[in-house]
């Protein structure tokens, strides 16, 4: 079977685990093996149905009080545990902040190597291939894992999400033991951004500037373009960052994020190649930039040549029009 | 307090990566290598909790001969200490192999620390897996992608950058803590910190004298392909007035590419 681990946050499954579980369907519907699904927390068998829905057969469910903050530490054991018992052929996780925390440190207790933050998954030969960028998006590296089970995290945005093919199915659940004072960290908060606004690798579309934008007051008009998408976050470029005018936690490249969302629109970002690195796997790209030689617009589907303060604004305005029709 | 920073050799990030078909590898040839840019956040941070708290600071890289010079680099920093694991094997791309030495010559050379830090991912192999994997190895408590670290006492406070916030996560140490941009501003190297670091031996260490067999280390990562993506092709630009590109734009967003 392939599994998928489903990550739990503010008691809802992530959508990117949504999309590695019917990632982990669509590959063992060609291996011809089963669907399964793994959930870990303090109370959470209730979220099984969202699972099956996606064509997981069955849901493993690890409940203790202990599990309700996530932890490393006591996660691992939980996933160690099911992967002794159950043995699927294939775990795979989100490549998130949880995933690529916890999956790293599943695979050297389990003592099998993992394929990070992939972007494809194949069956050849019987066996799954799977292919992640590497320098950022620079290179792509195509590789099969000679441990078992074959474990690796699925970048977010990329794989789509499956079918709901309605359906049952069986919730089985497997007692773990945490070994007394086995835990060394913990979660003790979770301080959620004022804004609310969801993070560029997560976002549908990403609007980001660049030094054109002058300063950080101008960011304003990349926030309001932004506001007219449902699932859009602001990006920047590594000299916007680098200057203070928004947080790293918005930097798009190779000392950033990656990012693959639907929409990429650059705004006043000329294209440096560790900015290109980080965003050119995007379904759509598209540049506004005064200067015409920009190296932004070889890489654009679209590009506006122009000021950018007049530019924006008339295209928020009819981005709305087109969008409210 | 003693700390341990991992650093990594990797070309710098204005790199234009080629290929070398037959061997499936990076073509080496006319890249400039530097310390992994998270690495040097880690070793910031190892030496601003020495000068506050006393201490040591030791740098460690698993790699081949040319790693002496970040190595160098880090001494000229401010580390104490550096050491070379040396390891022949080009990439792997398997953290896992990484980080069984890595766990290995903590063991057996650099026993006692109190914190192990890394950068939060080499930049070029982009795993994010050897900390993760060095601390399940070595049974310590884990904070990856950390912007704020405090130490106090026997315990560690690390936020770490989660979607749409952050995660504080207390530590009892020794811990493993990886460095992401924002933890602090590296500083540049001394000319005195260079003078010095040009004339220590640096000692290095081989994966037999750690006790690894021939076998052992063999990789689990199968490379099947190697490439660059598909180069983009330009798109249309459009000139002119403000308001009838930003109109044209948004019609073929709408008309041709369906995204609106």
């Amino acid at each position: 079977m392939i599994a998928a681990y489903l990550e739990i946050r503010d008691g809802k499954i992530k959508k990117s685990s949504l999309e590695a579980l019917s990632e982990a369907r669509r590959r063992a519907a060609e291996l011809g093996v089963g669907t399964a699904a793994v959930l870990v927390g303090a109370d959470v068998a209730g979220l099984a149905p969202a699972a099956f829905a996606l064509g997981a057969a069955k849901v493993y469910v690890i409940e203790k009080p202990d599990f309700a903050d996530y932890s490393p530490q006591s996660y691992t054991l939980a996933l160690a545990a099911f992967v002794g018992e159950v043995k699927p052929a294939a775990l795979f996780f989100a490549a998130t902040a949880m995933g690529k925390d916890l999956a790293p440190r599943v695979a050297a207790r389990l003592g099998a190597a993992l394929a990070s933050d992939c972007t494809k998954v194949a069956v050849k030969d019987g066996t799954l291939e799977f292919t992640r960028p590497i320098y950022a998006g620079k290179a792509f590296l195509s590789l099969r894992l000679k441990t078992s089970p074959k474990l690796a995290t699925l970048r977010p945005n990329v794989f789509p999400l499956g079918e709901t093919v309605g359906g049952a199915g069986e919730t089985i659940r497997l007692e773990i033991a945490v070994p007394e004072g086995s835990i060394k960290g913990r979660v003790a908060e979770i301080l959620k951004e004022e804004s609310a606004e969801i993070d560029v690798t997560e976002a549908d579309v990403v609007v980001s500037g660049g030094r054109g934008l002058k300063g950080p007051e101008a960011f304003a008009l990349l926030r309001g373009m932004a506001a007219v998408f449902p699932r859009a976050a602001v990006g920047a470029s590594r000299s916007a960052v680098d200057s203070g005018w928004i947080g790293h936690q918005h930097q798009v490249g190779q000392t950033g994020k990656t990012v693959s969302p639907e929409l990429y629109i650059a705004v006043g970002i000329s294209g440096a190649i560790q900015h290109l690195a980080g965003m050119s796997s995007s379904k759509f790209i598209v540049a506004v930039n005064k200067d015409p030689e920009a190296p932004i617009f070889k890489v654009a589907d679209y590009g506006i040549v122009g000021d950018l303060f007049e530019v924006v604004p008339k295209l928020t305005e009819e981005l709305k029009k087109a969008l409210s029709d | 307090m003693n700390i341990l920073v991992f650093v990594k050799r990797v070309p710098d990030t204005e790199s234009r990566i080629r290929i070398q078909h037959e061997t499936r590898t990076i073509v080496e040839e006319g890249l400039n290598f530097v310390i992994s840019p998270y690495d040097e956040y880690a070793l910031e941070e190892a030496l601003r909790l020495k000068e506050a708290k006393g201490g040591t600071v030791r740098a460690v890289s698993v790699g081949r001969d040319e790693t002496l010079v970040i190595l160098r680099k880090c001494l000229a920093m401010g580390a104490d200490e550096v050491l070379l694991v040396k390891d022949g094997s080009p990439e792997t791309y398997d953290g896992l192999r990484t980080a069984r030495i890595i766990a290995r010559a903590v063991e057996r050379r650099l026993a006692g620390a109190d914190l192990l830090l890394f950068g939060r991912q080499a930049v070029g192999a982009d795993n994010s897996q050897v900390p993760a994997m060095v601390a399940e190895l070595l049974g310590l408590p884990q904070a990856t992608v950390v912007t704020k670290l405090e130490i106090d006492g026997p315990s560690a406070t690390a936020l770490r950058e989660i979607e749409g916030g952050m995660e504080k996560v207390v530590l009892l140490l020794p811990a493993v803590v990886t460095a992401q941009k924002g933890l602090n501003e590296p500083r540049y190297e001394t000319l005195k910190g260079i003078m010095a670091a040009k004339k220590k031996e640096i000692p290095a260490v081989t994966l037999e004298e750690l006790g690894f067999g021939p076998d052992e280390l063999v990789s689990a990562v199968e490379t099947i392909g190697l490439d660059v993506p598909p180069a983009r092709q330009a798109g249309k630009i459009l000139q002119g007035d403000p308001a009838e590109t930003a109109r044209e734009l948004v019609r073929l967003l709408r008309d041709e590419a369906k995204l609106i």
